[in-house]
């Protein structure tokens, strides 16, 4: 909105086709939380989607819901040419790394293509050339414990794109990295998807973050959790250090943050109300 | 080893304290024992030598080591014959153990249903148990094995199903999403996953084996067939010949310890890499 919309900036418009739409989705855990409430949410062809709350807002929630581990009690999820996407074409990346400790890098990324019956000859081009997009070649033979944070979050971001994914789907990936190394790895992940023109929806709880990396924030609410409100970001890709340091991406931030301050009052009032 | 001592020069007194502390502790985690270990026989043989206490009730440590050389061709034959029944219950141990692991792993149900027998059998007494063995099976050798087998298998059980139970949840979620089938879950994830666990179980097991085995003889030796350590201290004990008894002991002591470090080392060697357990501290 503030930033000229250029040519390769996908799906700001709303002209692209629909990937994935949530229609009245709701989940219910048995303690009886209700993690999610009547969410409506259409994910188009070539968005970065953020889902941006404060913690119990059921961001994950939504996220498991969309990867499949979790059914919803309420609504459908409809995937693009209907029923549900082929498991194959989601990449996930947890919160943590999430890695198996007494395999190498190299092993690790090779799992999801091992569990699809891919032997290690095969399946070297593209391990060698994931590790490649994610700056780690060299550290092929090396055990997770012997890497640092931000090396082990790219051996599973590696790890989620080798499979060549259509989603990707992410769970505050980056939270327990340092700035420096967030900072980084916002870079990497903008370079990779500007490459390989994949979707990905983004959970995360900085305002900072999400309007850096996404064309669409969606903020939401929590008890119960439900979207809020939604922002398009419409600076154009390619974004960079000269994108994190200007003025746009300042106002965008002060947008982002106070859309965010109205979602956690909206609670914070229906929370009073409640008792 | 040089470069710390070059470094002690620059350092402030705290850290040169630490150090010098470092360095104490490595030599006396082996000199003390040792030195104490000595200390005692040298007081064991002074007290033979101040009491005048008969060979045959306390015999002094230089006979003891005289015995062992005298007559090794008999104990290590008998030393041969235990550690032929603590290797093999062992590795039933190992196959039994963890096969009923996987099989528990399979199903909460499967669990629930038959862990309770598995420690009903740990809990009763091996030697209680013996002579319901000795009326049921007729070879000496596989009565001995069962024996030493339920005193053995039971931490690699419990260790084992620990351990395959103890994966990760998102690593879990990972798996499925992925698609992953049973088998593939449990040959690439929880196997490995339980590793740790099973080799802890395993070194507790590699001592309990050699019990079992020493203990099942006693019982059955009374019998009169067999012809393991466990026969001659028996035999030893009978005669009064309290040098080959003590003799024997050691033999059996010795072989314990071995077996604990060779487990040890193994387990080292598989977890070095990744465990926590078995990583130095650098902090």
């Amino acid at each position: 909105m503030i930033r000229e919309k250029v040519a390769q900036a996908p799906a700001a418009s709303g002209a692209a086709p629909t990937l994935l739409a949530l229609r009245g989705v709701g989940k219910v855990f048995s303690n009886g939380v209700r993690a999610l409430s009547d969410v409506n949410l259409t994910i188009r062809e070539g968005d970065f989607l953020s889902l941006l709350g404060p913690s119990g807002c059921g961001k994950s929630t939504a996220l498991r819901l969309i990867a499949g581990l979790s059914t919803p009690t309420s609504g459908v999820l409809d995937w693009r040419g209907g029923g549900s996407l082929d498991r194959s074409n989601i990449g996930f990346v947890f919160q943590e790394p999430t890695l198996l400790p007494w395999a190498n890098v190299f092993d690790n990324v090779w799992l999801p293509l091992r569990l699809k019956g891919i032997s290690r000859a095969k399946a070297t081009p593209a391990i060698t050339e994931m590790l490649a997009r994610v700056h780690l070649t060299g550290f092929e033979d090396a055990v997770p414990r012997e890497l640092s944070g931000g090396m082990k979050m790219r051996v599973s971001i590696a790890r989620a794109m080798v499979t060549k994914p259509r989603v990707l789907l992410m769970d505050e990936p980056f939270a327990a990295l340092d700035e420096i190394t967030r900072f980084k790895l916002n870079n990497d992940l903008l370079e990779l998807w500007q490459d390989e023109r994949f979707n990905v929806v983004f959970v995360t709880h900085s305002v900072f973050e999400s309007v850096f990396l996404s064309n669409r924030v969606v903020v939401m609410a929590a008890r119960p959790g439900r979207v809020f409100d939604e922002l398009a970001i419409e600076a154009s890709y390619p974004r960079d250090e000269a994108f994190r340091t200007s003025p746009d991406y300042a106002a965008l931030c002060r947008q982002a943050s106070d859309v965010l301050v109205k979602a956690i009052n909206s609670t914070a009032g229906a929370h009073h109300d409640g008792h | 080893m040089t470069a710390i001592d070059e470094r002690v020069l620059e350092l402030d007194p705290e850290e040169a304290r630490r150090v010098r502390q470092e360095r104490f502790e490595r030599i006396g985690r082996w000199v003390l024992p040792l030195a104490i270990m000595i200390l005692a026989i040298w007081l064991w043989d002074r007290i033979c030598v101040w009491n005048a206490i008969p060979q045959y009730i306390l015999p002094r440590p230089g006979v003891v080591l005289w015995t062992l050389y005298n007559d090794a061709g008999l104990l290590f034959s008998s030393l041969l014959v235990t550690l032929r029944i603590t290797f093999l219950s062992l590795a039933l141990a190992v196959v039994g153990g963890v096969g009923l692991a996987v099989l528990f792993a399979q199903s909460k149900w499967v669990e629930m249903s038959f862990f309770p027998f598995a420690i009903v059998l740990q809990v009763t007494p091996i030697v209680a148990i013996f002579p319901l063995i000795n009326i049921y099976v007729n070879d000496q050798t596989t009565k001995l094995l069962l024996c030493a087998w339920i005193v053995a298998f039971f931490p690699i059980l419990s260790n084992t199903t620990l351990g395959l139970n103890s994966v990760d949840r998102n690593l879990r979620d990972m798996f499925k999403l992925n698609g992953a089938t049973r088998w593939q879950q449990l040959r690439y994830l929880r196997l490995p996953a339980a590793m740790p666990y099973f080799l802890g179980g395993v070194k507790i097991a590699g001592g309990l084996s050699l019990i079992g085995a020493v203990v099942a003889e006693f019982v059955a030796g009374t019998t009169g067939q067999s012809s393991g350590l466990a026969s001659r201290i028996i035999e030893a004990g009978y005669r009064l010949n309290a040098p080959r008894l003590f003799a024997a002991l050691f033999l059996i002591s010795l072989t314990g310890i071995l077996i604990f470090l060779v487990l040890s080392l193994i387990s080292h060697l598989i977890l070095r890499r990744w465990h926590e357990s078995a990583l130095k501290q650098e902090r």
